[in-house]
């Protein structure tokens, strides 16, 4: 296979300026991520720092409802509430140990900046996270998290002042500052090795749960569920089950409101293949291969564009990719709640919403590993909007 | 091999004792009419080769300017097949080679076989695609190649000799040397090492070498005599007619 791909998708196709940097991490991945000195310090960074192994939590409630066997990796319970600082602890430890100062990256809703403004001040680095304008409006208190931690927010005014513009505005001062910046990319996006690293920092999530699950389990779960956005709770969860043909992959991204012709996030079910942000894979787009804006309830699910290696399973159809509405992830987010006292993001309330919906379809006693990739705090204010406007239009 | 325009009309610059002029505009800029006003401006005020920008919505190597003028021909509707299309029209009108620049994902979906062959019908003699490294770039050359049309790539500060040698040895038509570890737009002055990795590239490519990104002022090339065969110069040309300029008073000061 060709270099940086999976089958059909991802590749390297940045700006020739960009290709010293990415060259550079591709050798830093032999030298220094397959180092055991590096092993050792990320595997320390996540047991003391981020607080892993994170717990399997069985759904009693929910589980004797449904008639299934649901069970929850609690990625909510990571330091920083999401799944997100695996990947920031593994790329802010690469950052030092490739002898640069600085830290960069992109927000959507602010949890991967989050991430890394708390990786970089726990490694002594310097970080700039670049914001949509738009965002920044809609998730002050993230922004504020940032501050306290010593990061400059940079707002990014162009385009859809959203997620897809801030990693533009981070790609174009990461040319300018390579020398002694590393752009730590938030998702299993963006061009070779980004998706492969990423993917690895990130699969300690599957590592964990399958092992957690076999211990209590005594066997493999029938099926894998995780939200998909950009994918990298989905591919760390993912990965370590792939080769496992008796388990099944699904793979739940966002639908936007489900009326016709709504703006959404459902790349992998609706979109077709191009180039952006240096992979190739699938998108969001116009015939004319312009980016199409996204959008979803969940901020984190709100990207045009979907990890390569996902495109790749979906097309060899190793994974299944499914959506599910706005309004379906709240209902799941309010059940979790109620039933078993777990208030999960709206990104992994679509993984949920779609168990919920389709449970009468699953066989009876299979059992479910799901991917709570975050904890809901951070969404209140959204679902409560969300909750107050489906009142009134019932009340209608 | 078959000689390409863009060398060319370089060289035929450069024998006349001058650096080739390359003005860069957004297809669409200022508006739909107006651009083939000033493209046919700027062909009569003597660009040697003019740059058509193909507009996407998510240009990562430009700068604000060529950005904001690329959004705004998306939000007047320019694509690929109208760009083409009208060029196909208006074919042998300039006396100026053309070149296309922009990013790979509108040509994927136009279809690179298709793009490279309408794109030769309109009278285009080469092609820039920004985010398209060499690794990537194998099989569309070949199918631009097979058109006729030139695959120029960007090089710069950062680009080490090994790389350069890989550019040149299937390069045609020029080498667009981007003079800033930056994105596009205007710069007051270049950075040092410009003149010492362009005397690199100089001997590393066989074919003209542009520099271009940053360029606002003929002053900017002091210092770079023999070492540069072509200039381009796009944001500052965008913000002179943004202004109310005209395009033949902003190409006599390079003149």
């Amino acid at each position: 296979m060709k270099k940086g791909y999976f089958g059909d998708f991802g590749g390297q196709f940045v700006p020739e300026l960009l290709m010293p940097p990415l060259l550079e991490l591709e050798r830093a991945m032999e030298t220094i991520v397959r180092s055991e000195e590096f092993d050792r310090q990320f595997k320390a960074l996540l047991k003391d720092f981020v607080g892993r192994p994170t717990a399997l939590t069985r759904c009693d409630n929910l589980s004797q409802r449904l008639g299934l066997d649901l069970w929850l990796k609690r990625e909510d319970l990571a330091h920083t509430g999401a799944h997100k600082i695996n990947n920031t602890m593994g790329q802010g430890l690469l950052t030092k140990m490739l002898g640069k100062g600085t830290l960069l990256a992109e927000t959507g809703a602010g949890q991967h900046g989050v991430a890394t403004a708390t990786a970089a001040a726990k490694l002594g680095l310097e970080c700039v996270v670049y914001m949509g304008a738009v965002d920044i409006r809609r998730q002050a208190h993230n922004v504020r998290r940032m501050e306290l931690l010593g990061a400059r927010v940079e707002p990014v005014k162009t385009g859809t002042q959203t997620l897809k513009d801030a990693i533009n505005a981070a790609l174009r001062h990461w040319i300018a500052e390579q020398r002694d910046t590393h752009y730590c990319l938030g998702s299993v996006v963006g061009p070779h090795p980004f998706p492969e690293m990423i993917r690895d920092f990130q699969a300690v999530i599957g590592r964990e749960a399958k092992a957690q699950f076999r211990e209590r389990v005594g066997r493999l779960p029938d099926m894998v569920v995780a939200c998909v956005g950009g994918g990298s709770n989905a591919i760390g969860m993912f990965h370590e089950f792939v080769p496992e043909p008796g388990v099944e992959l699904v793979g739940v991204e966002a639908a936007g409101s489900g009326q016709p012709d709504c703006y959404h996030s459902a790349t992998l079910s609706l979109g077709s293949p191009g180039v952006l942000h240096g992979t190739r894979t699938k998108l969001l787009q116009t015939g004319q291969g312009q980016i199409l804006p996204s959008h979803s309830v969940a901020p984190g699910l709100d990207y045009p564009g979907v990890g390569p290696e996902h495109s790749d399973l979906q097309a060899s159809g190793r994974a299944r990719y499914v959506s599910v509405t706005d309004d379906s992830a709240l209902a799941a987010f309010q059940t979790l709640c109620r039933t078993e006292g777990i208030l999960p993001a709206l990104e992994s309330s679509h993984a949920l919403g779609w168990v919920l919906d389709n449970a009468r379809d699953i066989k009876p006693g299979s059992s479910v590993l799901l991917c709570l990739s975050g904890r809901g705090d951070k969404d209140l204010e959204i679902v409560e909007q969300a909750l107050a406007s489906q009142k009134e239009s019932k009340g209608d | 091999m078959k000689s390409s325009l863009l060398t060319e009309k370089i060289r035929a610059a450069n024998a006349s004792g001058r650096i080739a002029l390359i003005p860069f505009l957004p297809a669409g800029f200022p508006d739909k009419d107006r651009f083939w006003e000033e493209l046919a401006a700027l062909d009569a005020a003597g660009a040697d080769i003019i740059e058509i920008g193909m507009p996407f919505s998510d240009p990562v190597a430009d700068g604000p300017v060529v950005e904001r003028a690329s959004l705004q021909a998306l939000a007047q509707g320019v694509d690929l097949a109208w760009i083409l299309g009208e060029l196909a029209a208006r074919r042998a009108g300039f006396s100026a080679a053309l070149v296309l620049m922009g990013y790979l994902n509108p040509v994927l979906q136009y279809g690179v076989a298709a793009f490279a062959r309408d794109a030769s019908r309109a009278g285009v003699s080469g092609v820039i695609l920004a985010d398209l490294p060499f690794e990537e770039a194998v099989d569309i050359k070949r199918i631009l190649t097979a058109q006729g049309l030139d695959l120029v790539p960007l090089v710069g500060l950062n680009t080490s000799r090994e790389r350069l040698a890989m550019y040149a040895a299937q390069a045609t038509g020029f080498a667009y040397f981007v003079s800033v570890l930056g994105t596009t737009g205007e710069r007051r002055t270049l950075p040092e090492e410009v003149r010492q990795k362009l005397a690199v590239a100089r001997q590393v490519f066989d074919i003209p070498v542009a520099l271009g990104f940053g360029l606002k002022t003929p002053d900017q090339l002091k210092g770079l005599e023999g070492l540069v065969d072509a200039a381009v110069f796009g944001s500052a040309l965008i913000k002179h007619l943004e202004a109310g300029g005209k395009s033949a008073e902003f190409m006599a000061a390079w003149s």
